[in-house]
Formats: C-alpha cells, sequence, structure tokens
C-alpha cells in the first residue's frame, strides 16, 4: 500500500535532455558531490530534473556498479549515451569530472598553506561525518521509492554486511550475490504471473 | 615510448578494466605500485593526497589526477586520468549500447533489476565504513562523530531538502565541537 508521502516518483518525466544540459546536471552535481557524487547525480536526475524514474537510475546504477570504474562515472556514460549519444558521454562525464578536478588540484597546491590551520581540520572531520551520512540517507531514500519486495531487501542487507563488516572484496560479491538476486527477480516475476493467471 | 608519464599511462590503463568497485577499491593496487614497488611518491605525500581527493567535492577517482601530477606534473595528470577512465569510459558506452538494444529483452531485464540490491547495498556499505573511518578522535567526539553521521543520515533520508545542508551543518558542528 503506497503511503500518502510519496515523493513525486509518479510525476511525468521531463524531456529528454541534450549535451549541454547533461553537462549542467552532472557538473552541478560533480561540484557539489562531497562524500560521493552518486547521492548528487541522482538527486538532479530523478527529483530535480526528473529525466529519468528512481527505478531506471537505480538499474543504470546497478550496472555502473558491476563494470569496473567508478559507478557514477560509468552510469554518466551511460546516461548521456541514451540521452544524447557520443556527445552526451562526452558532456556528461566532462562535466562530472572537469570541475572538482580544478577544485581538487587548487587544494593541493594550496594544502599546505592551511592544512596546520585547526580549525580547517575540525570543519573537514565533521564534513566527513556529514557526507557518510548523507550516502546512508541516500541509500535508505532509494529503498524508500523503490518499495522492493523482501527478499531483494534481505540480499541488499547481505551486500551490505558482507562490504562493510566482512570486507568481502567487491568482484566476490557481485560474483556471488548479484547471480542470486537476479535469480530472485525471475522467481518473483513467474509467480506474479502465475497470480495474473 | 619510456619514461613515467608513459609508465603511468600504462600503469593505470592495466589497473582500470580490474577497479570494481571504482577507485576506492584500487587504492590498495595504486599504493603497492607508486609508493612501494617505484617509489614515485612517500607514504606520506600519498596518504595525503587520498584525503584530499576524498574531503574534495567529486568522485574519489581523481585521486589518481593527483598521482599523476606528483609524479610528472600536468602531463602526468593528463596520462593517469586518460589510463584510468579511458577504457571504463569504451566499456560502459559498449554495455549501454547493448542494455538498450535489448532493451526489451527479459533476461536483460531481470539482470538489471537484480543487480539494484546489491548496488544499494553496497552504497550503504560505504557510507557505513567511510562513517566509522570518520568517528575518530576522543570519546567525546566519537560520540559527536557519530551524531553527527546519523542525524544526517536521517536529514537526508527523511527531507526533500537539498543534503547541501546537511554538509554545512556537519562541517559547523565539527568546527565548534571537534575543535579538540
Amino acid at each position: 500500500m503506497p503511503k500518502p508521502s510519496a515523493p513525486p516518483a509518479e510525476l511525468p518525466l521531463n524531456p529528454p535532455p541534450g549535451p549541454a544540459q547533461l553537462f549542467a546536471a552532472f557538473a552541478k552535481a560533480g561540484l557539489m558531490g562531497f562524500g560521493g557524487a552518486q547521492v548528487w547525480v541522482r538527486r538532479a536526475l530523478v527529483e530535480e530534473r526528473r529525466w529519468m524514474t528512481e527505478r531506471d537510475y537505480a538499474e543504470v546504477l546497478g550496472l555502473g556498479q558491476v563494470l569496473p570504474g567508478p559507478n557514477v562515472g560509468n552510469a554518466a556514460v551511460m546516461i548521456g549515451r541514451r540521452f544524447a549519444g557520443l556527445a552526451g558521454s562526452f558532456a556528461a562525464t566532462g562535466g562530472l569530472y572537469l570541475f572538482p578536478l580544478i577544485v581538487l588540484m587548487s587544494l593541493v597546491l594550496l594544502w599546505q598553506e592551511f592544512a596546520d590551520i585547526p580549525a580547517v581540520a575540525a570543519f573537514m572531520h565533521g564534513l566527513a561525518c556529514a557526507a557518510a551520512g548523507m550516502v546512508i540517507g541516500n541509500g535508505l531514500r532509494m529503498i524508500g521509492r523503490l518499495r522492493p519486495p523482501p527478499e531483494l531487501i534481505a540480499i541488499g542487507i547481505l551486500s551490505t554486511v558482507a562490504a562493510a563488516w566482512f570486507r568481502v572484496p567487491l568482484p566476490i560479491i557481485v560474483l556471488v550475490l548479484g547471480p542470486i538476486s537476479i535469480a530472485a527477480v525471475v522467481w518473483r516475476a513467474r509467480r506474479g504471473g502465475e497470480a495474473r493467471a | 615510448m619510456t619514461g613515467p608519464v608513459w609508465d603511468l599511462f600504462l600503469f593505470f590503463l592495466k589497473l582500470s578494466l580490474v577497479a570494481v568497485g571504482g577507485a576506492n577499491a584500487a587504492v590498495p593496487s595504486m599504493h603497492h605500485e607508486v609508493v612501494e614497488l617505484r617509489h614515485w611518491m612517500t607514504d606520506a605525500a600519498f596518504s595525503q593526497g587520498y584525503a584530499l581527493a576524498s574531503a574534495a567535492p567529486g568522485p574519489n577517482v581523481l585521486f589518481v589526477a593527483v598521482i599523476g601530477w606528483h609524479v610528472a606534473g600536468w602531463q602526468g595528470l593528463a596520462a593517469s586520468l586518460v589510463g584510468f577512465l579511458g577504457p571504463t569510459f569504451i566499456l560502459a558506452w559498449a554495455v549501454a549500447m547493448l542494455t538498450q538494444r535489448l532493451a526489451g529483452d527479459a533476461r536483460m531485464g531481470a539482470l538489471r533489476a537484480g543487480l539494484v540490491p546489491v548496488a544499494i547495498g553496497l552504497i550503504l556499505a560505504t557510507g557505513l565504513v567511510t562513517g566509522a573511518a570518520a568517528a575518530r578522535g576522543t570519546e567525546t567526539e566519537m560520540a559527536v562523530a557519530v551524531l553527527i553521521t546519523l542525524a544526517s543520515a536521517l536529514f537526508v533520508w527523511r527531507s526533500n531538502l537539498s543534503p547541501i545542508w546537511t554538509l554545512v551543518a556537519g562541517g559547523l558542528l565539527g568546527l565548534v565541537l571537534l575543535g579538540g
């Protein structure tokens, strides 16, 4: 039963963006992206600009996660391609990396100047805590909007525990839990089909 | 071709296609090659660069740019980034083409939907691991750190306001309470 306070997931999507809009959206997400640009890319594409549904985005991110390389970087390539072809992939990727790279290299060049100021270290410490919480809250938000069946929630919890607690290498988690999860999706779809029949 | 710029390019090119889980998962391999094997960077410079890349906005993968810059200046930066991101760009492009071509296929649908719980589970794990790493200092500071993390998670989960507010508030709380 859907909650009455369900976020605007049911609103219609906006028309697909061109390369310039993709660049702007990913540039903002990259620049804001403390503690993980993924949180900001999702917010921009799903909640603010409504170019993709929550499920669509989660599926692209899932693919980006199992491919080598940064998951959000892979998602940028795939999302860019879907909306605007090769130009879209380059625009999204460029937007995602360009400004953070400038900020980071400025920090590297300036770091010796202000690394010793205790206030800077204290601010960054608090920011790191908030960023970690933001990543957790974003994950919970995705679950709340996708409303997965119990077996998929169990697989998600297993992934979290394996990675965070037991530090199982990521390829092993994906290779073991990925097929189980896909099988669970197929099982659920078949069961749903029989129930309808 | 020889020289550090070419070596950087080749090293990150090879690392790129095995870096499932992104740059964070590949950091131990980078440390082994860059610090222990080739002595391109000191241990301290490596850790400091990683801390900066994590604290700065944007994807943590930009740490490879810091390594490249340390080793061979701006050319090294470009070589590292292109080496690390190039192959993954091409692979993601090919996979996107395949998934779009097979969009109506039930097996592709199951594959895409099946990877979602694992992806979200790993996102939560990233938050928990970085949150645990940020819970440091005296006992009071650890408690403050955990409270900031929990409050931030709750805010982003339940509110529709921009997460930037939780980051600003977290930084300011850190300034006041974690100054030691």
